[in-house]
């Protein structure tokens, strides 16, 4: 019975890697194909070759693109439930569980930020780096369900790495946000946009949404540290013991309140908050990737 | 001519002004911050003595030159270290130095009435005016009353302040932070914590004696302990089949109250610590005791007793030494204990599963000096064989025994083990308090708008609407949109 619902889970997260490629492929499609070679037309301005971009052409991949990504989540949403019911426990009890619930969390996160902003140009990236994730778990990162070790066994492991997964996927579209307005902005200093990158927000609104989320999503990551030091506290009879884990997840919550402060005190903007963002948010992914898979520490669960 | 600058004279009242400033500014504090955040990181990255003291000793072992160095600058404790000390003491002082007077200002602020309608209304943000019918003033007021607003009427202006909040929010979250510190800084200084192997059978006494290592914080004194007695009745740890992976550690224990004579039965587990007022009890670690019987050469008992093991791996591979100081010349035995057993041809004896499936105790047996009386620490699982010879390897099943010239040992039968972690913390409610009240401050502070409302009719009948939002809070001209469409009676 465990081990059926783990093959359900395994069938439901190839299948959403599946529709995710599909997204991605037509997400490229709808910024290749918008772009339009000028018909011979008698031009004055002897800018014949300056091309234009029609989005009435791609407007239908741009919408199967969407609706793709929402299905994937929805098949990884099933998947990452399926894998909780063959483990009979949250599934987040090691790296392989945590990185697909995390992909999932960061799909989420950008399916909401687009009901409000126009962010499908995001799609692009979204798709590709939850592809690369699902990727790395199935293939590195996969092991069999298994039951939980008794330190994790506490309401705590629910609250806490709930918070934590909400946090990361926020603060790393936040990231993406920040990256693209450093591209872009570079772009602009050598002389304007390029063709594709017409159509994507203005510097201002990327440089706002980055801080909005980041904004919105620092209370919940602080609430997730002391979520964390609470459960110690009951487990490990400390609440705070400088472990590797604790002391990165300290060294983000430090980067992103410098970020803050930057902003709203000393009125950073633009290239110099974005850099700050992307520093804040590498420090939650080296996190991440340092513990699991090199650390030592009390936070070892990954399992490999 | 002389080109050097004529800088004004500082005296000392005059620099330590210029220092307080320059401590208290906000460049200040964000560098400090960002100084706290990169300091933190050493010890992630250098195994530290608070956490992992084997590791640093190894590291000693490595590379010595190189750990002299690290310790030279407080590497291997960077959680206590002068600098570290400093960069959080530094930013604290001018965490305080900023705050307290922003919360006296704010304070007055709130006191106040909201600042006079400004003469020009139309140079301000969400400008709006039209024809009145005379009805405005009341209805603002009604309208500002019903949102919360404060209030200041003055002939034909309205001025409206909402979302002290905010800067409230702002203010009791760093506040919280110097609580914060507070909790921390009691805990080490008024804290206690020890620990202690009990094996399956025995009892803990709390008292300083009976525990391996105890700890007390710098201004309490060792006869604070709490003097409860926990005897361990039953120990049961289940392991995954599959994984090997342990699925649950559960102790039997009969606790009995510092100062009463009944005791009670209770469970301890792994996140569920027992409690003695500010003291709590927590499982840490397990592990097997083989139970031996080492008699001299005219079978008299010499040593009898559980011997506590440290386990090595997953599958509870344990060392351990068993000492008869008192035979003559000294005994000793270095020993395995491998709950299960089997035979791997790189490392010999190993163990394959953590519960004792199939136990075996390999040992050598050694005699000569065991150099217990030159004073020197000694670790309880191993034996210095410098100054001794080896006399002998065999290997136990649980009930047998194994015979040479100068005696014999029987391997009776084992019992698991249990490490108690006793931490008496008292300042971490208070850091709990500081925790839960940051957060609450960090949300009003975030999602707070402050923002300001104007309302003028001019000696024409024409009513002006105007507002300002502070820090671009947003969501302004919304709020206006609805405060004019309530004016004008269209909701």
């Amino acid at each position: 019975m465990q081990t059926t619902w783990a093959y359900i889970s395994n069938y439901f997260v190839y299948s959403a890697m599946g529709v995710f490629a599909l997204s991605f492929f037509a997400h490229a499609f709808e910024t290749a194909w918008a772009v339009r070679a000028p018909e011979q037309s008698e031009a004055t301005t002897g800018s014949v070759l300056a091309k234009t971009l029609d989005y009435t052409r791609t407007e239908r991949a741009a919408r199967i693109a969407t609706a793709m990504m929402v299905l994937g989540f929805l098949l990884l949403l099933a998947g990452v439930i399926a894998r909780g019911i063959s483990a009979k426990h949250v599934p987040w009890g090691n790296m392989y569980e945590f990185s697909i619930t995390g992909a999932l969390a960061f799909t989420g996160a950008y399916l909401i930020a687009l009901r409000k902003h126009d962010l499908r140009w995001l799609g692009l990236f979204v798709s590709i780096s939850v592809l690369l994730t699902l990727g790395t778990a199935i293939t590195l990162l996969y092991r069999n369900s298994a039951p939980l070790v008794p330190a994790l066994k506490s309401t705590w492991l629910v609250i806490h790495v709930v918070a934590a997964i909400i946090s990361g996927g926020v603060f790393l579209l936040a990231n993406v946000i920040a990256a693209s307005y450093l591209y872009l902005e570079s772009m602009e200093s050598k002389g304007g946009r390029k063709l594709w990158a017409k159509r994507l927000p203005d510097l201002e609104t990327l440089d706002q949404l980055s801080y909005r989320l980041v904004a919105f999503v620092f209370p919940l990551w602080t609430f997730a540290v002391i979520a964390g030091a609470i459960w110690a506290e009951s487990a490990w009879g400390r609440y705070w013991g400088w472990d590797p884990k604790e002391t990165w997840a300290f060294i983000t919550w430090v980067a992103y309140a410098a970020y803050l402060h930057a902003r709203v005190t000393i009125g950073w903007r633009g290239k110099r908050a974005a850099w700050l963002c992307l520093f804040a948010g590498s420090t939650f992914l080296f996190n991440y990737v340092y513990v699991n898979v090199w650390g030592t520490g009390k936070h070892t669960y990954s399992g490999l | 001519m002389s080109t050097e600058p004529v800088l004004p004279e500082l005296d000392a009242t005059g620099l330590a002004r210029f220092m307080w400033r320059q401590l208290t500014s906000m460049r200040t504090a964000l560098i400090l911050l960002i100084m706290l955040g990169v300091a933190a990181v050493p010890g992630s990255l250098i195994p530290q003595r608070t956490q992992n003291p084997m590791a640093v000793r190894q590291y000693f072992i490595d590379s010595p030159e190189l750990a002299r160095w690290i310790e030279r600058f407080s590497g291997f404790a960077v959680y206590s270290s002068p600098w570290f000390s400093a960069i959080y003491i530094l930013l604290f002082i001018s965490l305080i130095g900023c705050v307290l007077p922003r919360t006296f200002e704010h304070f007055k602020a709130m006191r106040a009435l909201p600042p006079l309608t400004p003469r020009n209304l139309s140079r301000m943000e969400s400008f709006q005016e039209f024809k009145g019918t005379g009805q405005e003033l009341t209805d603002a007021q009604s309208w500002f009353k019903k949102a919360r607003f404060r209030v200041r009427v003055e002939g034909n202006n309205i001025s409206a302040e909402k979302g002290y909040l905010r800067e409230t929010g702002n203010l009791l979250f760093h506040l919280s932070l110097i609580l914060i510190l507070i909790g921390v800084s009691v805990g080490s200084l008024f804290g206690m914590r020890g620990e202690a192997i009990v094996s399956k059978g025995e009892r803990f006494i709390s008292v300083p004696t009976s525990y391996d290592t105890l700890s007390f914080g710098k201004l309490v004194h060792e006869d604070s302990l709490q003097p409860f007695i926990i005897e361990v009745i039953d120990f049961n740890a289940k392991y995954d089949a599959l994984t090997n992976a342990p699925q649950d550690y559960t102790a039997t224990v009969r606790v009995t109250n510092p100062g009463e004579k009944t005791s009670t039965i209770k469970l301890l587990k792994v996140n569920s610590p027992l409690t003695f007022g500010n003291t709590r009890v927590y499982l840490q670690a397990n592990g097997y005791s083989p139970i031996v019987t080492v008699r001299d050469s005219t079978g008299q008992v010499a040593l009898q007793g559980p011997v506590p093991f440290l386990p090595q791996d997953g599958n509870l591979r344990s060392i351990g030494s068993i000492k008869v100081p008192d035979a003559d010349p000294q005994i000793g035995f270095v020993a395995s204990f491998l709950p299960t057993f089997a035979r791997d041809a790189k490392q010999g004896g190993i163990s394959v599963f953590p519960e004792a499936l199939d136990p075996k105790l390999l040992f050598s047996i050694w005699e000569g000096d065991l150099g217990l009386d030159t004073g020197a620490p000694q670790s309880v699982y191993r034996i210095d064989t410098s100054k001794m010879k080896r006399i002998g390897l065999s290997s136990l099943k649980p009930g047998e025994t194994f015979s040479y010239p100068q005696g014999s040992i029987t391997f009776e039968t084992f019992v698991p083990w249990v490490n108690l972690q006793i931490v008496d913390d008292p300042g971490k409610s208070y850091a709990l308090y500081g925790a839960i009240a940051a957060i609450l401050g960090l949300l009003a502070s975030l999602f707070g708008r402050r923002r300001r409302i104007w309302i003028r009719i001019t000696s024409s009948g024409v009513v002006e609407v105007a507002g300002l939002a502070k820090n671009g809070a947003p969501g302004l001209d919304a709020e206006i949109e609805n405060f004019v469409k309530y004016l004008r009676r269209e909701i």
